[in-house]
């Protein structure tokens, strides 16, 4: 604060709360659209203010089926995500914590090409090679599985580039120290790597994790089965039935569940996001 | 580093899992499109012939797909100009503040982790013509509104979402770029006399500008890529092509119109422009556009 502006700082204190409320303002209304039932849409507008149906709503779409031609429920599909999630994020920061490791620590032929390769990757988004990619994954047949859903996302330029300058930045002294004393590679990089990249694996945990919780693309085309469909793709399948059809509240209350997870993990690890987030675009 | 291991072989079993991934879904696929892109198959995948660069000259020659980049450019630059305009106005007035900076910035950053298609549908059921609380709304002063049948304000709706969960993003990043301006430039600023508002754009604004550029390369690369979701759930690249941009093109021709040479060939030109992308991300963020 340079000076006291009393009528600046009222403005942005409005303009803070103006900002929120309109960030919020969907939600809003998502969760309110969750409490009727489904003939209060019919009836040409949504109501503003909560309904009583809320616990039968959400009780059905968690527990007995998600509704609108889905005959599985939330929690199943809910798991299917947190698997793919799971997956992606763990598959992600193993391969490339042990590829950066490599690179960084060790003097071998065809080091820059190894490094070239992953480099590529950035370049290769899963939006532009989809049609081929989806044909390789059928080739292997693993339409409709969980390695399906996460081998083909998981190769990873950034998270490689972030452990490769976190290394760089460890003292030569150390490497030196750790073989004097008679350490090898693989004890250097459990004892020693490890635990001083525990927070640039926190937080790139928790991007990852959201990343792989929201594809969409990706389980879209993979999964034409209910057992394997994720929480967020399903939310198309839900809106496909014909138009009118929609079971708008059961469409809410799935996706409030749908972003659920990912929000909580924003929030409740709010200095590590933001870590990851200003990390990951170095 | 100067010090290395001297294991010969552990480097190549270490690097191992990470390249048989990259090659298997990554590399191949692309060779796959970039082979796929030279040829012409029939709809049922029986038998296909060598066209050269057919395929390129044909989507060159298909005005619908000057229509897409024209839809791309407006949609991206559109999201773009509207989060990063949008993110810097809130993170310069939550750089004032000094009660509850933390609680501002904590309900402000959340929807980063709303999923794209889940943003488009939030906004669908706010704007949905029969039922919509705005889009009602918007029809007592006299705007006939309808997604479904006006090209126009389906482009609207998408942006509105692709932008809702942006700004947040863009707001992180220039609340830390607001950090690191040096308070002794803007009190000497003060001292001479300068309002607020000449202090932001004299003296703050043009320090903040790596941040800035270094944001619309990633809201570009953003609205691009990952929007996809946006788009598919709510307006599918409707109505007609109005919404259907480049990377939603490649996904409908390949995937619902079979014509896999066009899809390929498309798969090869945004391979090319996410090349381009990145390289501009990486000569100038690292070179940092700076004073």
């Amino acid at each position: 604060m340079i000076e006291n502006r009393p009528w600046l700082t009222a403005i942005s204190h409005l303009s803070l709360l103006l900002g929120i409320a309109m960030v919020a303002l969907p939600v809003w209304v998502a969760l309110v659209a969750s409490t009727h039932p489904t003939e209060a849409f019919g009836s040409g507008e949504i109501p503003l203010w909560f309904g009583d149906q809320a616990i039968q709503n959400w009780g059905a779409v968690l527990f007995a089926k998600a509704g609108n031609g889905i005959d599985v429920p939330v929690w199943s599909m809910m798991l299917n995500s947190l698997v793919m999630a799971l997956g992606i994020t763990i598959g992600k920061i193993a391969i490339s914590i042990l590829s950066a490791y490599a690179i960084v620590f060790f003097r071998f032929p065809f080091r820059g090409t190894a490094f070239w390769v992953i480099f590529i990757t950035l370049m290769l988004p899963v939006e532009v090679r989809i049609v081929p990619t989806y044909e390789v994954v059928a080739n292997l047949d693993m339409l409709n599985s969980y390695s399906g859903l996460v081998l083909p996302l998981i190769a990873s330029a950034t998270a490689t580039f972030l452990f490769r300058q976190c290394f760089m930045t460890v003292p030569g002294e150390l490497v030196e120290a750790a073989r004097i004393d008679g350490a090898g590679p693989i004890r250097f990089f459990f004892d020693i790597l490890m635990p001083l990249s525990r927070t640039n694996i926190a937080a790139l945990f928790v991007i990852m994790f959201i990343y792989g919780w929201n594809q969409y693309l990706w389980p879209l085309i993979v999964t034409t089965d209910d057992a394997y469909y994720t929480l967020v793709m399903s939310i198309k399948r839900m809106l496909s039935v014909e138009q009118g059809d929609v079971e708008w509240n059961q469409v809410m209350v799935t996706t409030l569940l749908a972003m659920l997870p990912p929000v909580l993990v924003v929030v409740g690890m709010q200095k590590l996001f933001v870590k990851g987030l200003v990390d990951a675009e170095k | 580093m100067s010090v290395h291991f001297p294991q010969k072989k552990l480097p190549y079993l270490l690097l191992l899992p990470q390249l048989v991934i990259t090659f298997i879904f990554f590399l191949w696929p692309a060779e796959q499109a970039i082979e796929q892109a030279f040829y012409q198959e029939d709809a049922f995948g029986l038998s296909r012939e060598f066209v050269g660069l057919d395929n390129f000259i044909d989507i060159f020659q298909d005005p619908q797909y000057y229509t897409s980049i024209g839809v791309t450019l407006i949609f991206s630059f559109s999201v773009a100009f509207l989060g990063m305009a949008l993110a810097l106005w809130l993170a310069v007035m939550a750089d004032r503040v000094i009660r509850g900076k933390l609680a501002y910035q904590t309900l402000l950053i959340w929807p980063y982790a709303v999923a794209p298609a889940l943003a488009g549908v939030l906004w669908w059921i706010l704007f949905d013509p029969s039922m919509g609380p705005v889009a009602l709304w918007l029809e007592t002063v006299g705007v006939e509104w309808n997604h479904f049948l006006n090209g126009d304000q389906a482009m609207i709706l998408v942006v509105i979402s692709a932008t809702w969960k942006q700004i947040s993003y863009n707001f992180l990043f220039f609340l830390a770029g607001l950090q690191a301006v040096p308070r002794s430039l803007i009190e000497a600023a003060a001292i001479d006399g300068a309002s607020p508002a000449k202090r932001f754009w004299d003296i703050v604004f043009p320090l903040l500008s790596p941040t800035t550029f270094f944001l619309l390369v990633v809201n570009l690369v953003y609205a691009f890529f990952d929007t996809f979701g946006v788009i598919d759930a709510t307006t599918q690249g409707g109505p007609g092509v109005s919404t259907a941009t480049m990377v939603y093109k490649v996904f409908n021709d390949g995937f619902i119109g079979l014509d896999l040479g066009s899809s390929a060939a498309q798969s090869v030109v945004l391979m090319g422009l996410v090349g381009i992308m990145t390289v501009v991300q990486f000569r100038y963020i690292e070179r940092k556009v700076e004073y």
